[in-house]
């Protein structure tokens, strides 16, 4: 394993205001910037989300999935422990697991039947003393020094991470209380996979990043919200954030305002706030299960995870990156393992909500392919305002008129990448 | 009114029509062709044999499926595209004591953007089970199984 430290490709970002209130519309478009984030970010000091250990439960299972673009093995060893290491044969560097899930002994690639252990040892080599005293790898070849790269792997609430730095903090200590307390809000009760959903949008993932950040567009964009009164910026609520900045959530609790209230509020949008109703309402029953009264949680843990709670629905999001102008949204939806079946039943019909077909997530797909459209052409100096929520130093805030959350993990990216505006805020 | 014996070639017919009325928004025709207490699913291939639940849209009655096609058409923003739906032949499915009306055939799913950029945005396989309600045949279940898990940027229409 090897650290790193951020060489960027350019001298530095022009930034014209050190609070990230402007972000230069390059970097949705640069191949030398997102080259430089694989290295930086994804594969530099930061934990991953990988998979769920429910996906895990016996010895020899195992999950294919990606660290930004890198792809990687998650493993349930002989030892009964985690591991994880980079799904890439040490010979030619072909994948060496090619199914999405499922459980081995071993993992053999297909190319020369490179053979690896469950937690990632090179163990087999054909032919390693040639044939007949003919051929073979020379004597001193010694197969424990080439295997895949392993990464360093922890879990939380239920959510396995990794990370490929040695100087990464421990895992309790990059979530953070704040992180640490919402993962384990999610995970309290052993998760149950209910199905998986994929997502390919055609834009940079980082502005989906933002958008997991951004309050303000919550219940602008995803109109449903408002018609249907399922969540509106009038409720109490906020946005939360680590010390850091770097993970944050959106936050509401449920029936916390007043019909008055959204109307006043909504009166120069479009939205409709009391001329449609669902024929059948068993969509937007809530059933209280969390003792803080949330009906919407959203910690997002940066680079690539958010574990999402709209009413019973819950959900694990990760984003992979795939080239600069693509992504996935893969996600994994839950419930607990204790759940009644009509507990489950109900969190099925919920998912309505959510993933590429969400009646209140369809949209970002669209916001985000239309920003990566419109900005296409721009290498020079034209950026996005970012000032929703106000100026300067980045904050917890008890409102939802806000996007100040954006602009923190616009500060810790700039950090990675060792390009940060003089005065740079946090 | 009893309704004519359904084989593969009305359930080709009716599919004919599914796709038409989709292709030409047209929701309110092509909603008549469910029971009132349809069961309509898109799930994944990824999914249904994992043997996992989950589905991308699932809607529990006809009075669902019209709410999804009421938020499509007056809440939802989506890429605004043309869809085409090409059929394939229908087949009945062997065991009909199991599944007494149930056919399947597979389709091929295509969007086209206003500034006509056309794209296979889904394929798979539709699995019915037809209902017989006054003298005519009805969709009771419909799920459809799409191949393409990874959705190509958002999934606002029924299929």
């Amino acid at each position: 394993m090897t650290n790193t430290a951020p060489q960027p490709v350019a001298a530095s970002i022009d930034w014209p205001r050190p609070d990230y209130t402007r972000v230069p519309f390059a970097l949705y478009h640069s191949p030398e910037w997102y080259a430089q984030e694989m290295e930086c970010i994804f594969r530099g000091p930061t934990w991953n989300y990988l998979c769920l250990e429910a996906e895990l439960p016996n010895k020899g299972d195992f999950v294919a999935t990606y660290v930004g673009d890198t792809p990687v093995v998650v493993s349930r060893g002989d030892d009964g422990a985690i591991h994880a290491f980079v799904n890439r044969c040490a010979h030619k560097g072909a994948l060496i697991v090619r199914q999405p899930r499922g459980n081995a002994r071993a993992h053999t690639c297909i190319y020369h039947r490179w053979t690896y252990t469950r937690d990632g040892r090179l163990s087999g080599v054909p032919f390693r003393v040639g044939i007949e005293g003919q051929g073979g790898m020379p004597k001193d070849f010694d197969p424990a020094c080439h295997g895949p790269r392993k990464l360093r792997v922890d879990t939380h609430g239920g959510l396995v991470f990794g990370t490929f730095s040695e100087s990464t903090e421990p895992l309790g200590e990059y979530l953070g209380a704040f992180g640490r307390d919402m993962l384990g809000r999610f995970g309290a009760r052993p998760l149950q996979v209910l199905g998986y959903s994929r997502q390919k949008i055609n834009g940079n993932w980082k502005l989906y990043a933002e958008n997991l950040r951004d309050t303000y567009h919550a219940s602008l964009l995803h109109e449903f919200f408002v018609t249907y009164g399922v969540d509106r910026a009038t409720q109490k609520g906020g946005v939360r954030m680590d010390a850091r900045h770097r993970h944050n959530m959106n936050y509401a609790f449920a029936g916390s305002d007043t019909e008055a209230q959204a109307k006043a509020a909504y009166a120069d949008t479009a939205a409709r706030l009391d001329r449609m109703r669902l024929s059948d309402e068993r969509l937007l029953h809530y059933q209280s299960e969390f003792a803080d009264g949330m009906n919407l949680a959203t910690p997002t843990i940066f680079p690539n995870v958010v574990a999402i709670q709209i009413n019973n629905s819950l959900a694990v999001r990760q984003i992979r990156p795939q080239g600069v102008n693509h992504f996935e949204i893969f996600q994994t939806v839950v419930g607990y393992a204790d759940d009644t079946d009509e507990m489950r039943r109900h969190r099925l019909l919920s998912a309505n909500l959510v993933g590429p077909a969400g009646l209140v997530s369809m949209e970002d797909g669209e916001a985000i392919e239309i920003i990566q459209r419109a900005t296409r052409a721009e290498r020079g100096g034209q950026t996005s305002v970012i000032e929703m929520g106000g100026r300067g130093p980045v904050q917890d805030q008890a409102h939802r008129a806000t996007e100040a959350p954006v602009r923190g993990f616009w500060s810790y990216w700039a950090e990675l990448m060792g390009v940060q505006p003089p005065q740079g805020i946090q | 009114m009893s309704a004519a014996p359904l084989d593969a070639l009305g359930v080709s017919q009716r599919l004919a029509d599914y796709g038409a009325w989709l292709d030409a928004m047209d929701y309110e025709a092509w909603l008549g062709l469910f029971t009132a207490d349809c069961d309509y699913q898109i799930t994944t291939r990824e999914n249904e044999q994992a043997g996992l639940p989950l589905a991308l849209m699932w809607c529990d009655g006809q009075a669902m499926l019209a709410d999804r096609l009421a938020s499509l058409q007056h809440v939802n923003e989506y890429n605004l595209h043309y869809p085409r739906h090409v059929m394939g032949m229908a087949r009945r499915l062997p065991d009909q004591a199991a599944a007494p009306h149930a056919f399947e055939a597979p389709y091929a799913l295509y969007q086209t953007t206003l500034e006509g950029e056309s794209r296979l945005f889904s394929v798979g396989r539709y699995a019915m089970q037809w209902r017989a309600v006054n003298g005519d045949w009805k969709l009771h279940t419909m799920r459809v199984i799409v191949d393409t898990a990874q959705v190509p940027s958002l999934l606002a229409c029924p299929i």
